[in-house]
């Protein structure tokens, strides 16, 4: 059963590029970056009871690096693509520092009023940043001397790299690490009797997530050749934070199908309304009320149930 | 010094706005441990309301203005707590998602009717005319809008300490279910004190539309503000509400004024430091 799952979902990704057109494989390559998003999120949200409003920071300010340099400085992608994501990980340790002082509702407000800051500072700075206007004219890299400029060479790159993260994030989940984690998001006070540190877990796993919420940020600036401060606004946040919720937090897969959710409400809704933020916001309070854990469990236990009657 | 006069004031009318912001954030907070992030969308909606009145009653004053909208925006609270907040009391998660969910939907809904030209609000008439004091001149209507935060301090100080009904808040804050267990009919205290909450946000909307005007984004400008407040002066804290309000109002004003592109930043400062020394807020308790 696991294995006919696995062999669908492999079909289901190397399909796009074979059959579909170019809106549809950009469309899947959109997926893939939220994905990446979604699933560093989770590991916060889901599997260390982190709940942070303030994602964005990381997918934008490794955006904004890897913009400015190559586009600025006339750095090459590759050193660009290190620093930005090494800067957007040295941020992580340093909001983690400073909002793992608090837990729960006091942790949310703090990365909201961090993310909320960054964002002010993307608008204000106009003489780095351009401001409103953006940075526009960027390019992709060219890996191995490969051009990703076909929407269809850039989604094996996408499919690549996303594929690496769920790996890497899956791996980080179901390590000793990955328990010892999920041990503090349940029983902090009886993990720290038991001689773990849970402020050195959470911070550890706030600056992996943080590295690949940056390398979301990359491929997002890659895909977009484009950046604008919205990326790094609460809308942008509170979108990853309904994809993981609608999926699943807590589980591998919630995360992706959430995004690819949200992403594909966001393309089908603003194609026929403008008011993408009202449809957000009715959405989450559809989801919250109607199905609280999310798609993937929900959808979990109906196959359990279906399961055993047929047994 | 006439610069520093003046900014000393913009500061202080800013902390005015602040204060009338976060205080209602910080009371829901302290006793439904909810943070209602429509707070800011709150604010906003009193100030589009205010706009929209005071132009179309020219003759209209600002105060009944405030009171009108601050009931309007009140009796909107009350509803969304009563319709979808108390499903979910068992989910505080789930609470602040949809608090975000509304922000997005009020904000949008603005934009939708208002459009997206900011719309000036008139200073009222009687209070257009500046103020010399010890010959420097202040801006009268700063002047009342700070007077008129340090009432609604007062009020809200000898509501929650000098009354009935502020014992029984205080208590709801204290121990919810002890409260309930000694018969305080705690659910119902908590749609109050949200419509309060969101009254006062919605009448300091209308105050506050003479300086800030109504804009779309007005709610992502003045809510990190807010919640800068509330972390720094202590979540549930009236007096820390108070104090981090003029904090901020301060910090935010001077550091525009004077290093324009890192006011973000020097907003930041206060926050950290307290953070590292005291992360319950200057006047926050453990475990509250």
């Amino acid at each position: 059963m696991k294995w006919i799952g696995a062999a669908l979902l492999a079909a289901a990704c190397l399909l796009p590029p074979l059959l579909a057109g170019d809106f549809y494989i950009n469309l899947a390559s959109q997926i893939l970056i939220a994905a990446i998003f979604a699933l560093s999120l989770n590991l916060l949200v889901g599997f260390g009871g982190m709940t942070s409003l303030g994602h964005a920071s990381y997918l934008g300010v490794a955006a904004y690096l890897s913009a400015l340099l190559t586009s600025r400085y006339g750095w090459g992608h590759g050193a660009a693509a290190v620093i930005s994501i090494a800067g957007t990980t040295a941020m992580a340790a340093a909001f983690g520092v400073i909002a793992l002082r608090a837990t729960g509702l006091g942790f949310l407000m703090i990365t909201l009023a961090l993310s909320q800051v960054l964002w002010g500072l993307a608008y204000r700075m106009s003489d780095v940043t351009n401001g409103d206007n953006g940075i526009a004219g960027l390019t992709r890299p060219m890996p191995f001397g490969i051009s990703l400029d076909s929407a269809a060479s850039f989604y094996w790159f996408a499919l690549a790299v996303a594929a690496l993260a769920f790996a890497m994030m899956a791996i980080f989940v179901s390590s000793s690490f990955g328990s010892s984690l999920q041990g503090v998001r349940d029983q902090p006070r009886r993990m720290a009797a038991l001689g773990f540190n849970p402020w050195m877990i959470r911070w550890i796993t706030f600056i992996y997530a943080g590295f690949w919420g940056g390398v979301s940020g990359l491929m997002y600036v890659y895909y977009n050749k484009y950046i604008h401060p919205t990326a790094l606004s609460t809308t942008s946040s509170a979108e990853a934070l309904l994809g993981v919720i609608a999926g699943g937090s807590g589980t591998l897969g919630g995360p992706v199908a959430g995004a690819a959710l949200v992403l594909l409400l966001k393309n089908y809704a603003s194609a026929y309304v403008e008011r993408w933020n009202m449809v957000l916001g009715l959405v989450f309070l559809f989801i919250v009320l109607v199905m609280p854990s999310g798609i993937v469990p929900g959808f979990g236990r109906l196959l359990a149930a279906w399961r055993r009657r047929w047994r | 010094m006439q610069f520093w006069i003046i900014q000393g004031l913009n500061s202080l009318s800013l902390g005015a706005l602040l204060f009338l912001l976060a205080s209602g954030f910080s009371l829901i907070f302290g006793l439904m441990r909810l943070a209602n992030l429509t707070h800011g969308a709150f604010f906003m909606l009193g100030t589009y309301f205010g706009a929209t009145a005071l132009r179309q009653w020219s003759g209209l004053n600002i105060w009944v203005t405030a009171l009108g909208a601050g009931i309007a925006v009140a009796a909107l609270g009350g509803l969304f707590e009563r319709l979808v907040l108390t499903r979910l009391k068992t989910n505080p998660l789930g609470q602040v998602l949809v608090t975000l969910g509304m922000s997005f939907i009020i904000s949008d809904a603005c934009l939708m009717l208002w459009g997206g030209d900011s719309i000036p609000v008139p200073t009222p008439q009687s209070l257009q005319a500046p103020t010399r004091i010890f010959g420097f001149v202040f801006p009268t209507y700063r002047l009342v809008l700070v007077a008129c935060a340090i009432v609604v301090a007062i009020a809200l100080y000898f509501l929650l300490e000098r009354t009935r009904l502020g014992a029984m808040i205080r208590a709801g804050v204290d121990d919810r279910q002890m409260a309930r267990a000694v018969g305080i009919p705690v659910s119902n205290l908590f749609t109050l004190v949200f419509c309060l909450g969101a009254g006062i946000a919605g009448a300091g909307g209308v105050l506050g539309g003479p300086i800030l005007s109504a804009y779309p984004g007005l709610d992502a400008d003045m809510l990190p503000l807010a919640l800068i407040v509330v972390i720094l002066g202590g979540i549930g804290s009236l007096l820390g509400a108070f104090v981090g309000s003029f904090i901020i109002g301060f910090i935010y004003t001077f550091g525009t004024a004077l290093f324009p592109e890192l006011a973000y930043i020097i907003l930041f400062l206060p926050m950290i430091v307290v953070i590292a020394f005291r992360p319950q807020g200057l006047f926050g308790r453990v475990g509250a």
